[in-house]
């Protein structure tokens, strides 16, 4: 139909019919040509990104491949005077105000109804208001939340550009030079743990202080805690705090039925802690 | 602010520009699955709308990327997604994805399309014009039958790679939302499906409404029997598309898992206006009604009821119904999954700036960008049916096109 609609057109002798085709022929080899190229540049700039990150450790005469990091937190020591909130953003030059945080604390409240109620006014780090009735309270307590540095973690799955990373020591970083700020990380964490960086433009989050601990020091947040709530150290290694915490504590970690595997892990904690 | 939110996600990190990410790419997809009804499937009705549905798909393709880039905290940072893609994750195909979709379905099929067109403008118009039609021919200037076969065969071809691609296009982007386990407004299988019915649904109506618009803008009649195809396709899409929706509400209601509450009660409050009124009222059974009952749809021996001006006047308000609601479904997917915490304890609200970078303003210019683009691609490849050498020299843009 469409083709009797159309004007008739004269034809030009000059080009000769094998014309486009040859075109055609020649643009699908060179596009065959250039995709191996293409494949090596994907591969590329990729590996020497990591191999950066490595090289910066071993020059401290730090090796990875010794360390599985996580943390222990015991519900039942931590007072919610949030000194670790405040240590963390000191140390980890987090915006002061009330909605970026690499850590946080939360403070449950559970009645003899069953209701529940969950509050974190400035993220703890300014403690928290007396209960304004008692009455009625079954049993309440704090909740210190961070990243929880998976085992399998959706961000690092679906960062596009391999910005967010997890290092050989098990801990799960951005490298802020190379994300393009999509922020799709930050809608795969199931836990909030993520943030966007309002002048940077960048995902942000815990580290776990890895600046400190590769010269063997402990998080910020560990230094700061006056309960011994947090305890940081080696998941595999059997002779470190952490190992002990694990060994003498039933403990649990937060949304186990994601599979993220996370390497935060809670003593005490209770079933309505999401 | 409701109840409980992770104190993280005070900020919504998914505005209108990622809304409009899916809005528009939906729109590329299912304006070139109805292009493929023509050409594929030989709905010869429909005939009319094929080259327009081409060049919409096309315009809107163009913008499709802008959205994103427009939200990305570090734009000048994008091609990395082509340099360095984590080949895990979902959002890094999507430069490949649109790639693909870009170069080697819709500006190849565009291409072999006009082609002889362009032979011949480039021989009837003069100085920049000529050069520049010339130049589009890449050379290939010869128009004989044999050459002429080749270019319908290879439009046929990709057009048949083609459909896989629009569906891959669309689907894909479904993906990126379904797969986020993190979140149980998002997290599900049928998203992508959803999201291509949906997506079906809008290209149709896109489709419809400028066929006719164009129409009365060039004072030529409206080809009834198309529109009347147009209306009885978008009627069963529709219908495709409600059951998709409603088979994913009712899995959900009767899974009734640990989110049912919080997702029960933001339906109730933060998006009743948009998902009950504009999605479910306005956007779909309204539509369903007036198609249903003036289409062919549902009549025995295709035959329509009503005058002709007034089929014309309900085919109208039915699509602008259907594009308030398929918008509406984006809005309540990407807004709506940001709406409560995934602590399950709580509400939050979306503040939308008016200016800024992700702001009203910038969300409907690149709304109206498209339909820019589409007047530019249309006084440059008129889709119009030419009419015979009547016109005379210098007929290469038709005046309807102003």
């Amino acid at each position: 139909m469409r083709d009797e609609d159309r004007a008739p057109l004269p034809t030009t002798p000059a080009a000769p019919p094998v014309d486009r085709r040859r075109f055609v022929q020649v643009a699908l080899a060179a596009c065959g040509a250039a995709t191996p190229v293409l494949v090596g540049l994907v591969r590329l700039p990729r590996a020497s990104a990591q191999g950066a990150a490595a090289e910066a450790a071993a020059a401290e005469g730090y090796d990875p491949t010794g360390h599985r990091y996580g943390m222990g937190i015991d519900i039942s020591r931590c007072i919610g005077c949030g000194r670790c909130v405040a240590a963390c953003k000191a140390e980890n030059d987090v915006p002061l105000d009330d909605h970026h945080f690499n850590t946080w604390i939360e403070r449950y409240v559970i009645r003899t109804d069953g209701a529940v109620t969950v509050e974190s006014p400035n993220g703890g780090m300014d403690g928290f208001p007396a209960l304004a009735e008692e009455e009625g309270v079954r049993r309440t307590f704090f909740v210190p939340k961070l990243c929880n540095h998976c085992e399998n973690p959706p961000c690092v799955q679906v960062c596009p550009v391999g910005a967010t990373f997890t290092t050989r020591d098990g801990v799960v970083l951005v490298d802020e030079k190379y994300c393009i700020g999509c922020r799709y990380c930050i809608q795969a964490c199931p836990y909030g743990a993520r943030w966007f960086h309002p002048t940077k433009r960048v995902a942000a989050k815990c580290t776990l202080c890895y600046h400190r601990i590769v010269k063997g020091l402990v998080p910020a947040c560990v230094e700061a805690c006056p309960t011994g709530a947090r305890i940081f150290g080696e998941v595999e290694q059997r002779a470190t705090p952490l190992a002990r915490f694990m060994r003498f504590n039933d403990v649990q970690v937060l949304k186990p039925h994601l599979n993220t595997k996370p390497k935060v892990h809670y003593a005490s904690l209770d079933g309505e802690v999401r | 602010m409701q109840g409980y939110i992770y104190p993280n996600e005070f900020e919504l990190q998914w505005g209108l520009l990622i809304v409009l990410y899916p809005y528009v790419t939906g729109l590329v997809a299912g304006a070139f699955i109805l292009a493929s009804l023509e050409r594929v499937f030989n709905v010869k009705e429909v005939q009319p709308t094929y080259r327009l549905a081409l060049l919409t798909a096309l315009a809107f393709l163009l913008v499709a990327p802008l959205p994103l880039l427009g939200h990305l905290g570090h734009p000048e940072r994008s091609y990395e997604i082509f340099l360095t893609p984590n080949r895990q994750s979902a959002m890094a195909m999507f430069g490949f994805v649109y790639a693909w979709y870009l170069a080697v379905v819709l500006l190849l099929e565009v291409w072999f399309e006009w082609r002889r067109d362009m032979v011949r403008w480039a021989e009837e118009s003069h100085g920049a014009k000529r050069w520049l039609y010339r130049a589009l021919t890449l050379g290939a200037t010869d128009v004989s039958e044999r050459a002429l076969r080749f270019d319908d065969h290879a439009g046929r071809w990709i057009t048949i790679i083609g459909i896989p691609s629009a569906f891959l296009l669309h689907g894909y982007v479904g993906f990126i939302f379904g797969s986020v386990k993190a979140n149980p407004w998002w997290s599900s299988v049928l998203m992508p499906v959803v999201f291509l019915f949906s997506a079906i649904v809008s290209g149709i109506a896109l489709v419809l409404l400028l066929y006719m618009i164009t129409s009365l803008i060039r004072s030529k009649p409206i080809d009834m029997p198309c529109v009347d195809k147009l209306a009885t396709f978008l009627f069963y899409a529709i219908v495709v598309d409600v059951s998709l929706e409603a088979l994913d509400f009712i899995h959900r209601l009767y899974e009734s898992e640990e989110s049912i509450d919080i997702l029960a009660r933001m339906v109730e409050s933060r998006l009743f206006i948009s998902l009950i009124v504009l999605q479910l009222v306005l956007g779909t059974l309204v539509p369903l009604l007036l198609l249903g009952f003036f289409s062919p749809a549902l009549r025995r021996g295709s035959s329509a009821r009503g005058a002709a001006e007034l089929r014309r006047l309900v085919y109208l308000v039915a699509a602008v119904l259907v594009e308030i609601g398929i918008f509406s479904i984006r809005w309540n997917v990407v807004v709506g999954g940001q709406l409560f915490s995934k602590s399950l304890r709580g509400l939050t609200v979306y503040k939308m700036e008016l200016l800024g970078q992700e702001g009203l303003a910038i969300g409907v210019a690149l709304l109206a960008l498209p339909f820019f683009i589409l007047w530019g691609l249309v006084a440059l490849l008129p889709p119009w049916e030419h009419v015979p050498a009547a016109t005379g020299p210098g007929a290469g843009v038709p005046a309807g096109t102003s």
